[in-house]
């Protein structure tokens, strides 16, 4: 739809408007191009693996329908990876949520040390993750764990824990480190828009009497919630796509009871070199990357019609 | 009274405030911490199993040394890790400059309507993950010839740094004033000389934070590379260092956190210096800035 005084409003835009459209194509090309043979024929091609045999060895394959789907569906390991692909992003995104706004309340405040209070919480999110995931693996060592020692000492634990060997405490160590690498993110995300609160509505709730609570789930909450939604959204798609965390922490194990979706497709596809079950075993991804997709449109529309 | 409660709920606040910040900071930089401190302990100190609660590990019980630091530049790949590294980056910036710009500032001043509703189709395929592509691209890359290849991340990274910058260098554009631009074609100049004359005068930040988040996206990046590399002299970074830098079944603990933190602490800096641009184009203008 055009509006009828757009264009009347820029009468040097109407000179040019000939070759603008012709110069906006051109300069759009390229990136559309990328997308299109290198996102979007790949993306075909991963559907197209998926009722396929083909197998990293040789490039011939035949077709073999939902045969790929029927062994993935009655594997039991499949099934636990597709639970903990969800159990894990939905713990990780509640927690992230709490910790991020308790985060940026504080953050809020004005105090001494804040600046570099600010650059040690931004750290996880910031560095390459494996590297961080393999600091964890450390922490985390069945023999010379620094959190075992620290437990002991303090008298909060007496026999031992196996961190990455115990496929409730790999799954809970899995979720620490996601939540740990995430936290940061949406806290700057929640403090970006803590700013975007009008004052004036916070300062009439002062008046009127409402206490810390009230303020919290009644005003700032409310209309913190695009920005939490975008937080949550990028978090989903962090989580349950992710491949680092999982795989070098557990590498899956013990006994496949940790493996998410990411790690089961690449042990089948790339290492097991069936790269037909692999492609079915990662479009199973496709339901959480499409609820986000349509948060994330209604985020946008949203902000679009809220104030342009 | 009440004045005196007044003040007790203040204080109480502050202090409040303060253990709240400390306890992020704490758990937020823990790990570091913990990097930086086997980087320089000696083994002795190191591998002391956590059953001995007479060893303090949090803390040097031998001298500091720099043995591990040493091995990590003179016997393992790392520094020919940080070299591959570079050269990618600098492929990818290059590619991702080149395309993601005047996609952005088309959609952004150009496109008119449909620019809209493109940016966000575009943006939309940054949420197509490399765990839904790694598997077609392994084949893609096989029937390429790019196997064990630097090229072959340097084809596929833009993938993934295009959508996302496209749609960063599309808000920035938005936040630049239009009339200097209107002036420019006032006295006369055509769009493209516009574009050459005044916009890329005024896109220098923007490119900067294009650079900087390609840069930091590309430094992530694991799923590719493990997938497409497989020689240990062709890995980069964030491949190297977790799966190459193990001798037979046992980690050098003291040179891979080492390897960790010599290359997390630039990054962290860098990071810090861009994140509120990163923010304004997450949030998809969800804040306003």
């Amino acid at each position: 739809m055009r509006l009828p005084f757009a264009s009347s409003r820029l009468p040097a835009r109407e000179t040019f408007a000939d070759r603008e459209s012709l110069l906006a194509k051109v300069m759009l090309a390229p990136a559309i191009a990328y997308v299109v043979v290198l996102v979007g024929i790949p993306f075909v091609l991963a559907i197209l693996l998926s009722f396929s045999n083909a197998s990293a060895g040789s490039l011939s394959f035949d077709w073999v329908g939902l045969a790929n789907y029927s062994v993935i569906l009655g594997d039991p390991t499949f099934l636990k990876a597709l639970l903990n692909t969800a159990v894990i992003t939905v713990a990780v995104q509640v927690l992230v949520v709490i910790l991020a706004t308790a985060a940026a309340l504080t953050f809020r405040e004005v105090f001494v040390g804040k600046k570099v209070g600010r650059f040690l919480i931004l750290l996880p999110w910031a560095v390459p993750i494996t590297l961080a995931v393999m600091a964890w693996t450390w922490i985390f060592d069945s023999t010379f764990s620094v959190v075992n020692w620290s437990l002991k000492v303090s008298g909060l634990m007496h026999g031992w824990l196996y961190w990455l060997g115990d496929p409730t405490l790999g799954l809970i160590s899995i979720i620490i480190v996601q939540v740990w690498r995430l936290f940061p993110f949406a806290t700057v995300i929640v403090l970006a828009g803590m700013t975007s609160i009008p004052q004036d509505v916070v300062e009439a709730s002062i008046i009127d009497g409402a206490g810390f609570w009230r303020r919290l789930f009644q005003i700032e909450l409310p209309f913190l919630l695009p920005v939490v939604t975008v937080a949550v959204l990028f978090g989903v798609v962090y989580t349950a796509t992710n491949l680092s965390v999982v795989y070098l922490l557990t590498g899956g194990g013990p006994a496949d009871s940790t493996h998410v979706l990411a790690t089961l497709a690449f042990q089948r596809g790339i290492e097991g070199a069936d790269l037909g079950q692999g492609a079915a075993i990662a479009l199973f991804l496709l339901p959480f990357l499409l609820i986000v997709a349509v948060g994330m449109l209604r985020v946008a529309r949203r902000s679009e019609v809220g104030g342009g | 009274m009440s004045k005196r409660w007044r003040r007790v709920i203040r204080y109480s606040k502050r202090v409040l405030t303060y253990v709240s910040a400390l306890g992020f900071v704490a758990f937020a930089a823990f790990p570091f911490y913990w990097m930086a401190i086997t980087t320089f302990k000696q083994n002795k100190d190191l591998y002391v199993a956590a059953t001995d609660t007479g060893h303090v590990p949090w803390i040097f019980n031998a001298a500091p040394t720099l043995d591990h630091v040493k091995l990590l530049f003179t016997q393992t790949a790392y520094p020919q890790w940080l070299w591959n590294t570079l050269l990618v980056v600098v492929a990818v910036v290059a590619i991702t400059v080149l395309v993601a710009v005047p996609a952005g500032y088309s959609l952004a001043r150009l496109a008119g309507r449909w620019g809209e509703g493109l940016g966000i189709g575009i943006f939309l395929t940054y949420l197509v993950p490399p765990t839904l592509l790694f598997i077609p691209f392994s084949r893609v890359v096989a029937v390429l010839g790019l196997q064990d290849s630097l090229w072959s991340l340097i084809l596929v990274y833009p993938t993934f740094t295009i959508p996302f910058c496209t749609w960063l260098v599309m808000g920035f554009f938005r936040s630049v004033p239009w009339d200097v631009e209107e002036q420019a074609m006032i006295d006369g100049y055509s769009r493209l000389e516009v574009i050459f004359r005044v916009v890329l005068r005024f896109a220098v930040p923007g490119i900067l934070t294009v650079v900087v988040f390609t840069f930091t996206l590309v430094m992530q990046e694991f799923i590719y590379a493990l997938t497409f590399i497989s020689s240990v002299g062709k890995m980069t970074v964030s491949l190297g260092v977790p799966v190459a830098l193990v001798r037979g079944d046992v980690y050098h603990w003291g040179a891979l956190m080492g390897a960790a933190l010599f290359t997390s602490i630039p990054m962290a800096i860098i990071y810090n210096l861009f994140m509120d641009r990163f923010v304004a184009g997450m949030t998809l203008g969800a804040v306003k800035g």
